[in-house]
């Protein structure tokens, strides 16, 4: 699946998106696996109250089913406007 | 008629005014809204990131809600991204109606969704260093009333 990181997520993690074959079934379950890949992205996903995540361009919870086509997008809540 | 705009290019409020005004309808009231990047507390500048496809869709679905809840006869949104310094114009919300009460209430639905729910985000730069700015709880408080 294609993971896009946006904001400070995409500064603590280093990259604006990757693709990557997680057997995560949901959200909450990609999030443990990118966890594991290293000090930045546990920095990023340190506070989970900051962080908000779109699959395929809709915003979704973390219980959120995810497919191997899927875009991911994790981002701090929005300020636009 | 509606048109959705994510640019780096300023925008001419006027032109912006002048487009919406243009459709043949029976149009008695325009509203529009701008935003400015304040210069408040030393701020030097401001970048806008935001999620290409995601916000244009996010904007979309608002204004369709828009026009389900509204008799909305002409509608643009233009929002910028890219460093910006203060004074700048960052976003236009206008909306045209056959009354004002509804180009009123369609204009501020529109910036209170665009705020809380289109993936934009603020890096603001001042001497002390860029910070990226913190969603405020006034603005999902502003949403609530439209729910």
């Amino acid at each position: 699946m294609k993971i896009l990181y946006f904001a400070w997520l995409r500064q603590k993690i280093g990259r604006s998106e990757e693709t990557l074959d997680v057997p995560a079934a949901n959200v909450a379950g990609l999030i443990d696996h990118l966890r594991a890949r290293g000090p930045g992205y546990e920095a990023a996903f340190r506070d989970m109250k900051s962080i908000r995540c779109a699959v395929n361009q809709e915003h979704v919870g973390l219980d959120a089913k995810l497919g191997p086509n899927d875009e991911v997008a994790f981002f701090p809540p929005v300020t636009g406007g | 008629m509606s048109e959705i705009r994510i640019s780096h290019q300023d925008f001419d409020p006027g032109a912006e005014i002048a487009a919406i005004s243009s459709v043949k309808a029976n149009i008695g009231a325009i509203a529009s809204f701008i935003g400015v990047v304040r210069g408040d507390d030393g701020l030097a500048a401001m970048t806008l990131d935001h999620y290409p496809g995601m916000c244009e869709r996010e904007i979309a679905a608002h204004v369709t809600e828009a026009k389900k809840r509204w008799p909305i006869l002409a509608l643009r949104i233009v929002h910028r991204v890219g460093r910006l310094v203060p004074g700048e114009r960052i976003v236009f919300v206008g909306v045209a109606s056959s009354h004002r009460g509804a180009a009123f209430e369609a204009a501020e639905f529109l910036m209170d969704y665009l705020k809380t729910r289109a993936p934009f985000w603020k890096l603001e730069e001042r001497k002390t260093g860029s910070v990226w700015v913190e969603a405020r709880e006034a603005d999902d408080e502003s949403v609530k009333r439209w729910q």
